[in-house]
């Protein structure tokens, strides 16, 4: 590192024990030099400084620490429009009117988000450019087009976010509406790019692009367009709803568990619901966006898919095992409390259901859970041959990770259904083959994705990856867009034997959408530093090397402690940021 | 106590005496690692815990025993077994306290990582030898004279020597094994051999020698192409 003004601020130092007089001669003695310098111009410059520290905390975890919190920040602010904009078309289009009001409660958390999203961003790259002139420099090199382009997203982002917010109860009638929900979905178009121009600076990072000649565009183009940025794009936007979808539901969980009257517990539990559905909405695509963007970096380059996969990172899996696993099981167990307490009567019909999916779903966790490599001392590993179980050794890889996760997806779906079937008697006369179709359609794909996924382990990787792993994808998504509209369908005509009954979730009902939200920012905050760990000692992999004193990878429990207390600050920046969006709010109706 | 609360010990139970006992006797497996075993037993108590709790009644069929019993409430003969358990408890916490901050002889976990990313220069190598019967019969030659002795005529990692180490020599039979690894990767392994492992690795756990200093490059490929095809593997490719 390059250590440069010591001797100038001793001499300041010196120099204020001295009533400034010191100074003052200094001073003299620098103006009447100043002709001196004509005859130095010669002397070669002083090597530039390539990385500054601050101590105690470490240049590294301060930008580690900021940068989480900024995208955690910005996937939320990202995710709320979406997700307020899809109630706002729901509420448009079915003229339910609690939608809107939803969707609105949610619009107005963004201009305060916004700006401490916006704020956390401006606090990065000054740490950037201070901690890390040299990265910095090679960057703004390449990217500086897409920075003035990044400004200009920003200026229109930020004029339609007032507008759509300004605008609310203004434009609630007849084509005015219709202009709200354009601005909406514009205001979504532009937090796309948004999204992606950065991200193709980071994953510029991870798998460059560098051309050698060209002009500025032409090279900042190439940049971006880099193997691993349209992975990363989709994969971002699927989480986005998904943590959009759940901090939803944590918001209303604690509302629900502090409700004071049965309307607000009607609402509360309401939104929660709706949360939990955008939430497992973006959950059940989001593991293929997943497999994509893994496949994309190992074919892009082995070592960093096998530092992923294989090597020292590959535990930061089976940790994403765990939170996902947690996830599935709150999701589905939110559901299932849904079908018990909301819908009274219910939960004898479907509890053998219940269990089995139940069942299913722990089966998958623990095939996914398990690790190719177990931890083991040193006799039991002596016992086994090594690390691997000769037995259980084969739930160690991907074809058996990728069909559980699979099942799981199916199982989940399946959740929802009967959710939404519970409490409703279908009378079309096509109703008992429209059944069985839907039974045999999920029977035979669950069979298909296990003899897929045991098929796999007897095929060249290439044929698994490219055939059996897209296959098995592919059915899933086709038992989905299959089963959803027949089902949407047969219910068009059903007889509601019992009313949803809303506010009568019991509290641990609110404490799983609580422990979903917690999660899925876990997982953010998990993969976050999986990714950026991934270049190794490179700043940009293969091109610009780390050779700063923190090229070095943290351990898996010291990175765990930061992850965690990322997750900690980021829940308490966002209740402090429903805290004030809601405050004006509470001192209304206590004033009525 | 209930029998809700007695058919979820009498399960957990189950699952364990399967996972300790009936697991390592079905043939090939062998003994499952504790930290396998507590994952599995995590996950089946989460499961109880969530179905016990779907409903108000299951959950007070579920909970009222434990809570009868902690509290001492009408639980009649019960309450020296209350007292046990009470007293018991706070000793086993302090009890696993002390075993995993005391000093210990044992040696530490196992965590050694089998597949390391593999060092930049051999990511993008491709196999210069072509494929053709001949090399790959050259490459078993080469493989029964060099390699089999551990590993294994049959691929299996059960050659001769294969009983004297720990940890024993890879089984390439095994779809786990070098089906999940690109050519290059099996070259920079049986070029730098144990000795040139990462960290991760363990370099001082792997007895592999480093053939570069006996084998030629040329040697190397068509033992890779030998290794495959003799145990009806084939390697990762992108095509």
């Amino acid at each position: 590192m390059q250590q440069q003004g010591g001797w100038f601020q001793r001499l300041l130092q010196a120099g204020r024990g001295h009533g400034g007089m010191f100074s003052a001669l200094l001073w003299a003695v620098g103006l009447l030099s100043l002709p001196a310098l004509a005859f130095g111009a010669d002397v070669a410059p002083a090597a530039a400084t390539e990385y500054r520290d601050i101590p105690y905390i470490g240049s590294r975890n301060l930008v580690w620490v900021v940068a989480q919190l900024h995208l955690l920040l910005a996937g939320f602010v990202l995710g709320v429009p979406i997700f307020a904009w899809l109630c706002e078309v729901v509420a448009w289009k079915t003229g339910e009117k609690r939608y809107d009001k939803l969707a609105k409660e949610f619009t107005k958390l963004l201009t305060s988000a916004y700006a401490t999203t916006a704020l956390f961003g401006g606090i990065l790259l000054f740490l950037l450019i201070s901690f890390y002139p040299k990265l910095m420099n090679y960057l703004t090199d390449i990217f500086f087009p897409s920075f003035i382009v990044y400004c200009l997203l920003f200026l229109v982002e930020t004029a339609t976010l007032y507008l759509y917010w300004y605008g609310w109860d203004a434009m609630q009638d007849g084509h005015k509406k219709t202009f709200h929900i354009f601005l909406g979905f514009m205001l979504n178009f532009f937090a796309f790019f948004i999204m992606i121009v950065p991200n193709s600076w980071a994953t510029f990072q991870a798998s460059p692009v560098v051309l050698a000649e060209g002009s500025d565009i032409a090279r900042a183009w190439a940049a971006t367009w880099n193997p691993t940025w349209w992975p990363v794009n989709i994969h971002r936007l699927i989480a986005n709803v998904v943590l959009g979808g759940y901090i939803c539901g944590a918001y209303a969980g604690i509302r629900y568990l502090s409700a004071r009257n049965a309307e607000e517990r009607d609402h509360y539990d309401w939104m929660g619901y709706v949360g939990n559905f955008i939430g497992v909405f973006g959950l059940l695509p989001l593991p293929f966006a997943g497999y994509w963007l893994m496949r994309e970096i190992y074919q892009y380059n082995q070592q960093m898919g096998i530092t992923l996969m294989g090597g020292f990172l590959s535990w930061l899996f089976i940790l994403q095992a765990m939170l996902i696993g947690v996830l599935f099981l709150g999701s589905n167990y939110y559901f299932w409390l849904g079908i018990t307490y909301r819908i009274p009567g219910s939960e004898l019909k479907y509890r053998k259901s219940m269990l089995s999916m139940l069942i299913i779903l722990l089966l998958c966790l623990g095939v996914w859970m398990t690790p190719h490599s177990l931890v083991a001392s040193l006799e039991e590993a002596r016992k086994m041959g090594g690390t691997h179980h000769p037995l259980l050794g084969v739930f160690g890889v991907m074809s058996a990770k990728m069909t559980v996760s699979n099942l799981m997806i199916l199982v989940t779906f399946m959740s929802f259904i009967m959710y939404w079937r519970a409490g409703k008697e279908e009378t079309a006369g096509w109703a008992k083959a429209a059944k069985a179709l839907m039974s045999a359609l999920l029977v035979l794909a669950g069979i298909a994705v296990v003899v897929l996924g045991v098929w796999g382990y007897f095929v060249p990787a290439i044929i698994r990856i490219n055939y059996f792993s897209t296959s098995q994808v592919m059915i899933v998504l086709f038992v989905m867009l299959t089963i959803t509209p027949l089902t949407a369908l047969l219910l068009k005509s059903a007889k509601t034997t019992t009313e949803m009954v809303w506010g009568k979730m019991p509290p641990r009902a609110g404490y799983a959408l609580v422990l979903n939200a917690i999660m899925v920012i876990l997982l953010m905050t998990l993969m976050g530093y999986a990714r950026s760990s991934s270049r190794v000692h490179w700043h940009v992999y293969g091109v610009l090397r780390d050779s700063s004193q923190y090229a070095f990878s943290p351990a898996l429990g010291y990175a765990a402690g930061i992850m965690a207390l990322n997750t900690f600050l980021f829940c308490m920046i966002v209740a402090f940021i429903f805290w004030v969006a809601t405050m004006s709010d509470k001192a209304k109706a206590s004033h009525s | 106590m209930g029998g809700s609360l007695l058919k979820p010990v009498i399960l957990i139970g189950v699952v364990y005496a399967i996972l300790k006992f009936v697991v390592p006797n079905i043939p090939g497996s062998a003994p499952l690692p504790a930290s396998l075993i507590f994952l599995y037993l995590m996950l089946t108590t989460s499961g109880i815990v969530i179905f016990a709790t779907l409903s108000g009644e299951s959950k007070d069929a579920f909970w009222n025993p434990i809570q009868r019993f902690l509290t001492g409430e009408n639980i009649g003969g019960l309450q020296v077994l209350r007292y046990g358990v009470l007293l018991l408890f706070p000793l086993m916490v302090g009890w696993q306290t002390y075993s995993s901050t005391a000093t210990s002889d044992a040696p530490p976990s196992e965590n050694r990582t089998i597949h390391p990313a593999p060092p930049g220069e051999y990511t993008g190598l491709s196999n210069p030898v072509p494929k053709t019967p001949d090399t790959i019969q050259q490459g078993k030659g080469f493989y029964a004279a060099f390699c089999s002795p551990c590993h294994g005529g049959n691929f299996d990692g059960k050659g001769p020597a294969a009983r004297g180490f720990n940890p024993p020599p890879a089984n390439f039979s095994d779809p786990t094994t070098i089906a999940m690894l690109q050519e290059s990767y099996l070259f920079w392994r049986i070029k730098k051999g144990g000795v040139g492992l990462p960290i991760e690795g363990m370099p001082w756990k792997s007895a592999m020698p480093r053939w570069e200093v006996e084998l030629p490059d040329e040697w190397i490929w068509k033992i890779i192409m030998g290794e495959y095809d003799g145990a009806h593997q084939a390697p990762r490719t992108w095509e």
